[in-house]
Formats: structure tokens, C-alpha cells, sequence
């Protein structure tokens, strides 16, 4: 899917947690995640923490979007 | 000959998605599936040990776990190891895959294994060992399980595996009956004449697409959410399979500034849905982009989002699911996408 949208012109940040499948299925922006069942969140945490987790990896990939790249990147911490 | 066979929680009969963070343990002898197995090998030889991992809990740290349960699976000597099956299972498939990467380089021993051709874990780790092309689930256990053991059989004996898995992709030597110019010519010949020929090196085919450009200045870009982790208003309105989506879905986000238990939950039958049932903002993270649009450092937000469930769909369909969302996104000039997925 995120190729395909990429495809129409429109770039995409995938944001996963299995970065490897991310890479094989061809996303040019990816943004790493916590877990598979909560990609962007953390149970554990406090209500407000997890939403600063959240808002920190949300801002990551805004940058991801507004960053120039040339191939398959991964925007690592 | 000694067999090890890694499997995970389910076919262990531990449990389903509630128990994904299993971590890896190992048993003597067989185990659910193994035991089909073990009885397909007639006593050529023996499942010695099972080693057993949650998907998520695998998934999560493939580095660190591949080595856990390579430890296992060294302790219990084996000349043979076999994977799964892991049918469509895209984290199953994963880690079959990454069990019989580390299983090859370590130990340097066959490994085999069976996955359906679409799952991405066959494509990144086919290499490593004598997959069989099964069917996408496990309703063809009854083929996947002696068409292994049937390669496994033959590595028993000694014999060549010529057949029955999925190529790997290596290159084997062999003494051909003439030069490499002369065979060069008589394909390029043949080209010229217009006749079938088979190329000695076929070139890899990536389906890759050149990123699009930078957004410039994220505070004037409108921006649209898209996720393959099932996150539908509660009550899952258009009913989105829980695995093998036939649809995605389209819903509006004009009401909603944070998701709670009460408005939204997931779709997706691949992972433990508890944590996206309490707060989905934990897979679409609404919450938060409203804030950033409301404080200006987004432009805007596309009214709608689009979701179906990525676990077992097929290529063709997220393909055409793909360009359906992208074409609304274009009608309606959305600049960038965050796409998420579990």
C-alpha cells in the first residue's frame, strides 16, 4: 500500500515495527515503532507519558516527511 | 538423524494473540504439528526437539531471539531443522525465516521449511533453506506437512534436492558442453531470429518506487492517515475481515479529537487486539496530529481515514485498495500520508 500511494505522488512514512517487511515491500520513509500490537503507544507508561512517546515518534515522522531522500531510508533514533 | 522443528505459540497449543509475547522455551521431541511429521518420516528419523517463540515476541527482537533460539536448538545436536509451516502468517513467516537464516550460517546445516509465496518472509530469507510453496493457510496443512517431509526424506537419504522448493536463488557450478561465448552467441542469435531462448543470469525484478520529494513546509501541507492495523469506529461498520481483507475502509474524523474504548477499536485478527481496543490512538495516533494541526505545525488534515487489515490480504488487493485511497487523495490535494501498521 505504501508503495502504491507513493506511486500516485504522494510520499508516505511508514510507521511498523517489523522494519524488515517494511523494507521488503518497498517504503522509501520508514519510521520505526514500539511494538506490533501498539506501534504507537506503550500501555505501560502513564496516560501521559505514552501520548509524549507518541507525539515524539509523530513529530519523527513528520521530519521523515519533510526530509530528501534518495533510496530506502530508515529514520533510526 | 536428528531433527529440530521451530514452531510458534499456536501451533504449540499455548494460545493465540494473547499469548504473541511468548517467550522461547524448548520441549523433547514433537509437538502439535511435528507429530504429522515425525510419522511421515517412517523412523528415517526422529523429531528430537521442538523449539517454541511468540510471534511478537520474535518479531520484536529478531536480532536477540535468533540467537536464544539458536542456543536451543544447538543443544539438542541436530543434523536437520525444520520450520513451520507458516503458511501466510506474516510474523510466523518472519520468524521461520530468521530461524533458518541463523540455523544456516551457525550451524551449517539444512533447514526446511513451508510458506505461501506471498509472505514477506519467504522473500527475504528463501536463501537459507528448502522452503515448500504452501497454500495461504493452514487448511492445507494436509499437503504443506508431507511435501516437506518429503525433502526432508531425500536429505535423510543423501539424495540431490532438485525439486519441490521454492528456488533460492543460488548459483550451483556445473561443466557445460560448450563455452560461455559460444552459448552468449547462439542466445544472441536466436534473439535476432526472434526464438525462444533461456537466459543463464535472469535479472532480479524490483518493483521499487523513486521517493517522491520532500514536503517543504509541513505547516501549509495537508496531510491523510492510512493504516493496515484495522483501526475502525466501534462495531467495525463495514465488517473488515479480521485476516484476507476483501475492502478497506473509509471513515470520518471530524468528530473525533482522541480516541477512547467507547469510539474506536480494531479489526485486525493478527495481533492482540486488547491494546488498540482501549485506545486506538496507539495505532492511528489522532490524538496527537489534531493537536499539531491545531497548533499550526501541519497544515491540515484530510477529513477521512482509510483502514483494512494487512494480515493474509494479498498483494493484488492492498494494490488495488491503494490506488482507490490514493486517487481520493488526490482529488482532495493531501500532500503526505502516515501510514501505519501492526
Amino acid at each position: 500500500m505504501v508503495k502504491e500511494i507513493e506511486r500516485h505522488g504522494i510520499p508516505v512514512v511508514h510507521m511498523c515495527t517489523v522494519v524488515p517487511i517494511s523494507l521488503t515491500v518497498g517504503a522509501n520513509r520508514i519510521l520505526p515503532t514500539v511494538a506490533i500490537p501498539y506501534p504507537l503507544g506503550n500501555p505501560a507508561l502513564p496516560p501521559a507519558e505514552e501520548k509524549e512517546l507518541r507525539r515524539g515518534l509523530v513529530e519523527r515522522a513528520l521530519v521523515a516527511l519533510t526530509t530528501e531522500v534518495d533510496g530506502q531510508t530508515v529514520f533510526e533514533d | 538423524m536428528r531433527i529440530v522443528h521451530y514452531i510458534n505459540q499456536f501451533y504449540a497449543g499455548l494460545g493465540g494473540e494473547e499469548k504473541a509475547d511468548t517467550k522461547p522455551e524448548k520441549r523433547d521431541g514433537f509437538v502439535g504439528p511435528g507429530m504429522a511429521l515425525n510419522a511421515a518420516l517412517g523412523g528415517a528419523g526422529e523429531i528430537v526437539g521442538t523449539v517454541i517463540c511468540g510471534d511478537s515476541y520474535f518479531n520484536e527482537n529478531i536480532e536477540e531471539v535468533s540467537k536464544e533460539v539458536l542456543e536451543m536448538i544447538r543443544s539438542f545436536s541436530p543434523d536437520i531443522v525444520v520450520v513451520g509451516p507458516g503458511f501466510n502468517a506474516g510474523r510466523y513467516g518472519m520468524a521461520c525465516g530468521a530461524v533458518a537464516k541463523i540455523v544456516d550460517e551457525e550451524l551449517k546445516i539444512p533447514v526446511v521449511g513451508g510458506l505461501y509465496e506471498e509472505n514477506p518472509g519467504l522473500e527475504i530469507y528463501k536463501r537459507h533453506g528448502y522452503f515448500v510453496a504452501t497454500g495461504n493457510n493452514a487448511a492445507t496443512m494436509r499437503t504443506a506437512m508431507p511435501a516437506m517431509a518429503a525433502i526432508v526424506k531425500k536429505l535423510i537419504a543423501g539424495e540431490a534436492i532438485t525439486e519441490g522448493y521454492v528456488e533460492k536463488g543460488l548459483r550451483v557450478n556445473y561443466f557445460a558442453k560448450t563455452r560461455g561465448s559460444r552459448r552468449a552467441v547462439d542466445m544472441l542469435l536466436a534473439k535476432i531470429k526472434g526464438e525462444e531462448f533461456v537466459t543463464e543470469y535472469p535479472m532480479p525484478v524490483f518493483d521499487r518506487v523513486d521517493p517522491q520529494p520532500a514536503i517543504k513546509d509541513m505547516s501549509k501541507a495537508r496531510i491523510a492517515l492510512v493504516s493496515s492495523g484495522g483501526p475502525v469506529p466501534k462495531g467495525n461498520p463495514d465488517r473488515i475481515e479480521s485476516s484476507s481483507a476483501s475492502k478497506f475502509g473509509k471513515y470520518s474524523l471530524k468528530d473525533i479529537t482522541d480516541f477512547t474504548a467507547d469510539n474506536g477499536e480494531t479489526a485486525h485478527g493478527g495481533y492482540d487486539p486488547v491494546y488498540a481496543n482501549e485506545d486506538l490512538d496507539r495505532v492511528l495516533p489522532v490524538d496527537v496530529i489534531k493537536e499539531l494541526v491545531a497548533a499550526g505545525k501541519i497544515g491540515s488534515l484530510h477529513d477521512f481515514w482509510y483502514s483494512t487489515v494487512g494480515n493474509g490480504t494479498s498483494v493484488a488487493n492492498s494494490k488495488q485498495f491503494a490506488k482507490e485511497i490514493a486517487e481520493e487523495l488526490q482529488r482532495d490535494d493531501v500532500n503526505c500520508v502516515i501510514l501505519t501498521s501492526t
